[in-house]
């Protein structure tokens, strides 16, 4: 035993190896042959045909594909930046004025992300009917004009799909936020305000640049959830009106379960993870730069 | 790939840091593993059978249920609401009582389920014996081509099924060998209910209005036109879930287009087109009632259910809808509730009306009892058995003019459901045209009813999709 202690030796991986099995297993294998049929034509009962990179081609042409993807980007906006602004301002609010009974505020904000997207989802619907609270609401406002069928408007049913991943995900992105301005330590306010800081000045100079590592963590959390949204739109709109809401995970569950196109899935499925794994490599790397 | 046994702490081994040699080891692991996959699984499906073989026509049929042995069958249906589920429990009992040697197994999903799960269950090992499967190209056709359904036609010979449906109800479950042709070919199931599209109305609300159930088109739209006026809704309508307004197109395309040729477009044969003057005729004045307001407001963002729902709680004077509703509707409006089917041109038109079957029960090609469950299927779907349907508040396919019920809505869809199927007037759902056509058609459909697509565009769509279809499909 020549090695110190501590030093890696080759038996230690024998440790790893039942994790990895079941790594390999139940995520390797399955990547692997979701990749494997994203190169065929299959319909997922007879033999499939050798199709090289068709499905992948028709992800990057079709225009109603593109369009999904489009949409997906849109989602993002809703699920990670409207949280985020709200969150920031919700969570700076709590944190500076040292509410009274901050623990039932903050079950409150969180108390969304409790309940099951399906529940989430058949709620809205019903706030969006043309005979909705939502549209009740507008009529005591006087506001009659504005009254429509939400889900079924061509320019609106995306928007109010997104409001309904604000909605969800705000509480998420403030609980997060909260916990990280609470980790700022006193003495950095006290200094700033020593130093003649208001209250916005505070803001961006103390509480913002702390919580850096929160916000990375909430928008890796909010861009994932906004990108593979499947719930709430298989719900709500189905895509619809037109294809107006279509998203890539709803065009992977329809096309390999409805359509029997389990290739064309396959491929928009891989295309999608390979756009998230982008895209949250991305927000880490920003944030780890900027962090040191 | 190294021949010779490595030492356990070997010189060399500590120029790779334990993180670099760790990833190393996992990188080599994923190119393992994946190479497995790719040796050992070859083509997706390829342990599926080899398409359509015949085997039904080899073996000789045995009809004496009783002689087979102990036998288990496996059903899987989508039975599992009021009087659907009612009649399965009540004719599986009675099955069970009479052929004690056959055990049943029930799996009873939604539709929805059903749906989503039938195509891994037919490509494992043991598939169940009999299942209930959608008509459609996307599930019967694809299991077909597929070779995992048996033809029945031995069976229906045997059991004189043909004398007990209708051709224009069979040809619903009728497809070619190889899966292509749809309506004509070998018979792949049996439906137990009937379903035709057609006009609810709330005959309060009709009477209240002066006006009698209307004997020809011009006089149902003349009906929706002084609903309007009186500030009624003319026609109760949510088309939020797409499909909705596939029925009400289907309605109003029966008034302008031959039957055969709707025929010809629903089933994806090669021989038609959408871009007639008579398929312009009826875009046209689908999307004419948008203008007048005939529907119900925001109707594209209005829920399927929450629209009869509506209907239901008396909002509306019509609703073009499915004799599936009958239940539901009737307990809510009770005597108020009207149906008939859509009228014609002229009082005495021959009927036509978007309709078929419920899904049908078919018979698994890899079952090792597909003498049972020809048996089984015979039973739920014999005389007996159309009685008991009816007793349970379902539509029964055949038979339906003996089944005595009360007069009433229930009286109207059985009555409009006899004289539809009895003049050949039923013509299929379009969107079993081809494979996407349901998701092309309903996605047009809002386009259309929304503005956002002219008739000749929202026609131009379905042809595209028709024709690829029907071209490639030979």
């Amino acid at each position: 035993m020549a090695a110190p202690p501590g030093e890696p030796r080759r038996v230690a991986y024998l440790y790893l190896l039942p994790a990895f099995a079941v790594y390999a297993v139940f995520l390797l294998y399955p990547i692997g042959r979701a990749v494997q049929i994203s190169l065929y034509d299959w319909d997922g009962l007879s033999l499939g045909t050798w199709a090289g990179l068709d499905n992948y081609v028709a992800v990057v042409a079709d225009e109603g594909l593109r369009a999904a993807f489009a949409h997906a980007l849109v989602l993002i906006v809703f699920y990670a930046a409207g949280p985020l602004v709200i969150g920031l301002a919700l969570a700076a609010i709590l944190n500076h004025a040292k509410v009274r009974g901050l623990g039932f505020f903050r079950t409150v904000v969180f108390l969304p992300q409790v309940i099951a997207m399906v529940v989430v989802a058949v709620a809205w619907r019903r706030v969006y009917a043309p005979d909705g609270s939502l549209n009740s609401l507008l009529g005591a406002l006087g506001l009659d004009s504005l009254t429509r069928g939400w889900l079924g408007d061509y320019t609106f049913a995306l928007p109010a799909v997104g409001v309904v991943g604000t909605w969800f995900e705000t509480g998420l992105v403030t609980v997060l936020l909260l916990a990280g301005m609470s980790r700022i330590p006193a003495s950095l306010y006290e200094a700033a305000r020593l130093d003649g800081a208001g209250a916005v000045r505070e803001f961006f100079a103390v509480t913002l640049p702390s919580v850096r590592a929160e916000i990375a963590v909430a928008l890796t959390l909010t861009v994932i959830a906004a990108l593979r949204t499947f719930d709430l739109v298989y719900v709500t709109t189905r895509g619809g009106p037109g294809d107006s809401t279509s998203v890539p995970s709803y065009e992977v569950y329809h096309r390999a379960f409805g359509l029997g196109q389990v290739g064309s899935a396959a491929a928009i499925g891989v295309t999608l993870t390979v756009v998230i794994f982008v895209l949250s490599f991305g927000i880490n790397r920003f944030a780890d730069r900027r962090l040191t | 790939m190294t021949p010779h046994k490595r030492q356990p702490h070997e010189a060399g081994a500590p120029a790779l840091t334990g993180r670099r040699r760790l990833g190393a080891l996992m990188a080599a692991g994923v190119v393992a593993v994946c190479t497995a996959v790719f040796a050992a699984a070859c083509a997706p499906g390829s342990s599926a059978p080899p398409p359509s073989s015949p085997r039904a026509s080899a073996t000789a049929v045995r009809t004496d249920a009783a002689a087979l042995g102990n036998v288990t069958l496996t059903v899987w249906d989508q039975e599992v609401r009021g009087g659907q589920a009612a009649q399965m429990e009540k004719l599986n009992a009675a099955f069970q009582a009479k052929y004690p040697n056959i055990k049943l197994n029930r799996v009873s999903r939604s539709f929805d389920d059903l749906n989503t799960t039938l195509r891994l269950a037919l490509s494992g090992n043991k598939p169940p014996d009999v299942v209930e499967a959608n008509n459609g190209r996307s599930a019967m056709g694809a299991f077909v081509k597929a070779g995992q359904l048996r033809p029945l036609d031995a069976y229906a010979e045997a059991y004189g099924w043909k004398e007990r449906y209708p051709e224009s109800v069979l040809r619903y479950s009728r497809y070619s060998a190889d899966g292509k042709l749809f309506g004509e070919g070998n018979l792949y199931g049996l439906p137990q209910v009937g379903e035709v599209v057609g006009l609810f109305y709330n005959a309060a609300r009709l009477k209240a209005l002066g006006l009698e159930p209307p004997e020809t088109w011009a006089e149902f739209e003349a009906a929706l036109d002084k609903a309007k006026t009186a500030g009624e809704v003319p026609l109760q309508f949510g088309n939020l879930d797409k499909w909705p307004a596939v029925h009400v197109f289907g309605t109003v395309q029966g008034r302008s287009v031959p039957p055969d040729q709707i025929g010809t477009l629903a089933f994806g044969r090669k021989g038609a087109s959408w871009n007639t003057p008579e398929n312009v005729r009826a875009a046209e004045q689908l999307a004419s009632w948008v203008g007048k307001g005939y529907f119900a407001k925001g109707f594209n963002g209005q829920g399927y259910d929450a629209a009869w729902q509506a209907f239901g709680k008396g909002q509306g004077v019509f609703l073009i809808a499915g004799t599936w509703l009958l239940a539901d509707l009737q307990k809510a409006l009770g005597a108020d509730l009207g149906f008939m089917l859509p009228p014609g041109a002229t009082a005495g038109a021959a009927p036509v009306a978007t309709g078929g079957t419920g899904l049908p029960f078919a018979i698994t090609a890899k079952s090792p009892h597909p003498d049972a469950a020809a048996a089984y299927i015979d039973f739920i779907t014999d005389a007996e058995a159309m009685k008991v349907l009816t007793e349970t508040g379902n539509l029964p396919v055949a038979d339906t003019a003996a089944q005595t019920v009360a007069e009433g809505p229930q009286k109207d869809v059985f009555t409009a459901f006899g004289t539809v199927t009895g003049k050949d007037g039923l013509v299929p759902y379009l969107d079993y045209a081809t494979p996407t056509f349901a998701d092309t058609l309903g996605a047009a459909l809002q386009d259309l009813l929304a503005g956002k697509a002219a008739p000749r565009e929202f026609l131009a769509t379905l042809e595209k999709d028709y024709k690829t279809f029907a071209e490639s499909n030979g």
